[in-house]
């Protein structure tokens, strides 16, 4: 089989690192061979699959020894559970430096020294927001051929995936790079799914799986390990397993993406009532306003 | 000063106009505004500000305006500005150029700041100091390295009296805090650490990195310690002269020799001391306006110590010069500028008699910085010789303005040019010399047109006050009556050349 390379992409907090590990774990039990590329100064996209913090990381070990130069591959690959292989770009302390050049100079790194040699799937988890060139680089000219955004229900998870689809678009003409699907993780807002199936179709994509919230995630991430692991004959454990079949099959599948305009997104998020019109809002606080009156006077 | 001639204006027009004939529509439209030929100066024309005498002309042309991709401006960056004009000259305090290793190796001594001192020791003008970015630093920020560097420096050079910082490009991108570590290590030390945001993707020229270089003079040299300086009554600074070939010494002196005392000259062959006591002063005498007056107008609302204007190219313009300083410190110092200047004449007139005759009428275009295009046309033009164009590649409005005190009506002006403009220009006018930069030279002189570099005096120098007169006359008359102009013409091209014939 060809290598595939595929991203996890969505707004920061959502549940990506968590998402992309359970998904890699049972994906790794289909018998894939794995490397995941950690994209996020944090180093966190590796800990639930090597049950502990990725110390070594590509940025850190290459300011110890001088340059990336100086780096064997060995040095910042560490073998995880199943044999998944796990790289971390880290990168500077928050505040200085710049971590998306970083990123860049990982990847780099890694597809020299012959990292993604011998493996099935290329994973890569990149920090939330993508705020520069260097967190673009997985979507670059042959880096992942499908993204997988990781959203909810909630409005900021909306336009973090929209946006993210823009950026998907610049780069799909150029690279050949895919939209493979939206995965909700579900935060329990109203109408999740629904809204969710109507996002995926404006984007001209689909809602690949809707991962229901379950506890058991949050038991086995404190045990830093990962559903499958942890519970692998759980119910959430099998809706993980579900995804990564999925996403399996989804291999050649990706469109490209149709982004929406800011007014577009809004008139959806009226439509399904998440929010509420200006006089809506003036009405409800005159309302609210009244029914204070109302007990003042009494 | 005569400058009686007038030039062709509607033949510079109609060039104007065949060279924008060759751009397309909205492009020529955008050059248009920053070219023009001088008109007649106005009704009030002895009430325009700035510098010496009375307006000759109007240069109104746009400026200081981003250039256009792809038409190979002649302009530097910020960085260029402040760390290869207005800091770098200050011979007594390293300067690091932080960033990568090629702005400061490509920049190392490129401009002739000559100074006195044992490079290495107490002086450190020619040396390349860089904190050699690599892209860990880029990635984990630079900070910690700069702390080294000054470190280091002051292990290597202990008798260095401060540090200046010029930030290159990547500085900037990354957020690094390099003023934090300036207090830092400036406290650690006990010496000045002066942290120059001068990245070069800043402003449209070096011109923005002039003004940022003097900002910083403003908030972390002057007033910052008491220098114990004493101050006298003839006490000038001057201010903007860059020492090159040896200009700032040909100046003062002349100064000196008048009475005045010379406290600091910025900052060619200049020590921090040099600028620290300058608020002290009586009189500061600007030289380049464009890369120095916004000190000047601080030192003026802060300190109130008055600025002049001058100018010591050339005996006319040198003399007027004079007189107007003297002026501003009464009778016995006008007396003594008096003396000086015919102290001179016996050596002007020595010039002038031997170099005149060989440069009369010989005509000139000029392209350099901010200043010279105006300010050696008076020396020209006691040669005798004509400016037939002139312009800058960073001046502002106010430089244009003061150019009308120096050109004639008629003179083709021209902002930011453009390689493929000047080159028309000059193939249109076909002037007996054009004065430019190093990258002009060597196309002009395949022109067939004699070209002396204005910025670095081609390596010889000075030109400044009346001893830089006698090598300036020199040095034209030794690039116009070369000859090896005479051997331009190539053999086959020679009117009693044999003609070559077939064998039967």
């Amino acid at each position: 089989m060809a290598l595939r390379q595929i991203a996890f992409y969505g707004k920061g907090g959502i549940g990506k690192s968590t998402t992309s590990q359970n998904t890699l774990a049972a994906l790794v039990e289909m018998g894939q061979r794995i490397l995941i590329v950690g994209c996020d100064p944090k180093a966190d996209s590796t800990r639930l699959i090597l049950n502990t913090k990725m110390q070594d990381t590509v940025l850190s070990r290459a300011a110890e020894a001088g340059s990336v130069e100086d780096l064997e591959l060995e040095d910042v690959l560490k073998i995880g559970y199943k044999g998944i292989k796990c790289t971390e770009s880290g990168g500077p302390e928050p505040g200085v430096g710049c971590a998306g050049r970083g990123v860049i100079t990982a990847i780099n790194f890694l597809e020299e020294n012959g990292a993604y040699d011998d493996v099935d799937y290329v994973s890569y988890d990149v920090l939330g927001d993508v705020v520069c060139g260097g967190f673009a680089m997985p979507i670059r000219e042959n880096k992942a051929q499908e993204i997988y955004i990781v959203m909810s229900g909630e409005m900021m998870a909306l336009y973090a995936a929209n946006n993210i689809s823009k950026g998907i678009l610049k780069y799909a003409h150029s690279g050949g790079v895919r939209l493979g699907g939206l995965i909700c993780n579900e935060r329990q807002t109203d109408r999740e799914i629904d809204l969710s199936e109507a996002l995926a179709k404006k984007l001209n994509t689909k809602l690949i799986h809707f991962v229901p919230r379950d506890n058991i995630v949050q038991h086995a991430e404190l045990r830093r390990q990962t559903v499958i692991q942890y519970a692998p004959d759980s119910k959430q454990a099998e809706e993980y397993r579900t995804l990564a079949k999925k996403i399996h099959e989804n291999s050649g599948q990706g469109t490209i993406p149709t982004p929406v305009s800011m007014d577009e997104l809004e008139q959806m998020l009226l439509d399904f009532g998440i929010m509420k019109t200006e006089e809506q809002q003036l009405a409800e606080l005159q309302a609210k306003e009244a029914a204070r009156a109302a007990a003042a006077a009494v | 000063m005569s400058l009686d001639h007038e030039n062709d204006a509607a033949f510079n027009e109609a060039l104007i106009a065949e060279v924008l004939s060759a751009y397309p529509d909205k492009f020529a439209k955008r050059r248009r505004k920053h070219l023009a030929v001088a008109k007649p100066a106005g009704a009030d024309a002895d009430a325009a500000p700035g510098e010496e005498g009375h307006l000759l002309s109007e240069c109104d042309v746009k400026s200081n305006v981003k250039s256009i991709p792809g038409v190979m401006t002649i302009r530097g960056c910020s960085y260029a500005g402040s760390k290869g004009v207005v800091w770098g000259p200050v011979k007594d305090m390293v300067h690091i150029s932080h960033g990568p290793v090629g702005c400061g190796h490509y920049s190392w001594s490129q401009r002739r700041n000559y100074y006195s001192g044992t490079t290495g020791i107490d002086s450190f003008v020619t040396m390349q100091v860089t904190s050699d970015f690599q892209e860990r630093d880029i990635v984990f920020g630079g900070d910690k390295k700069l702390a080294k560097v000054i470190d280091e420096l002051e292990e290597m050079f202990p008798l260095s009296r401060g540090i200046s910082i010029q930030s290159e490009c990547p500085i900037g991108l990354i957020g690094d805090d390099i003023e934090a570590v300036a207090k830092k290590k400036g406290k650690e030390i006990g010496k000045t650490i002066v942290p120059v945001r001068c990245e070069g993707f800043r402003g449209v020229s070096q011109s923005l990195g002039h003004h940022i270089a003097n900002d910083t003079i403003r908030d972390w040299v002057l007033d910052k310690k008491d220098t114990g300086f004493e101050p006298g009554p003839y006490d000038v600074s001057v201010i903007g002269d860059y020492n090159i070939g040896g200009d700032a010494w040909a100046s003062r002196r002349l100064l000196e020799d008048m009475g005045l005392r010379v406290i600091g000259n910025w900052s060619g062959d200049a020590t921090l001391a040099e600028m620290e006591r300058a608020p002290l002063g009586k009189l500061n005498l600007i030289h380049c306006y464009r890369s120095m007056n916004y000190i000047c107008r601080h030192m003026e609302e802060k300190h109130g110590v008055p600025w002049m204007e001058y100018n010591l190219f050339g005996p006319s313009q040198i003399a007027a010069s004079l007189r107007k300083i003297a002026k501003h410190f009464g009778p016995e110092i006008e007396a003594k500028a008096e003396a000086v200047i015919a102290s001179y004449q016996p050596l002007v007139d020595a010039v002038v008699a031997k170099y005149r005759p060989r440069l009369e009428g010989k005509s000139v275009m000029l392209y350099v910085g901010g200043l010279r295009s105006r300010h050696v046309v008076t020396a020209y033009d006691d040669l005798g010789m004509r400016i037939v164009g002139t312009g800058y590649e960073f001046a502002h409005n106010d430089d244009y303005q003061r150019t009308g005190h120096y050109v004639v009506p008629g003179t083709l002006i021209y902002d930011d040019v453009t390689g493929y403009e000047l080159e028309k220009f000059i193939e249109g006018i076909r002037p007996d010399l054009v004065g430019s930069g190093i990258k002009e030279k060597y196309p002009v002189q395949k022109m067939g047109i004699p070209f002396r570099q204005m910025h670095s005096w081609d390596y010889s120098g000075p030109y400044h006050g009346y001893d830089g007169f006698a090598i300036f006359a020199r040095d034209m008359d030794k690039a116009i009556n070369n000859p090896v102009w005479g051997l331009f013409d190539p053999p086959w091209k020679k009117k009693d050349a044999p003609v070559l014939q077939a064998a039967e």
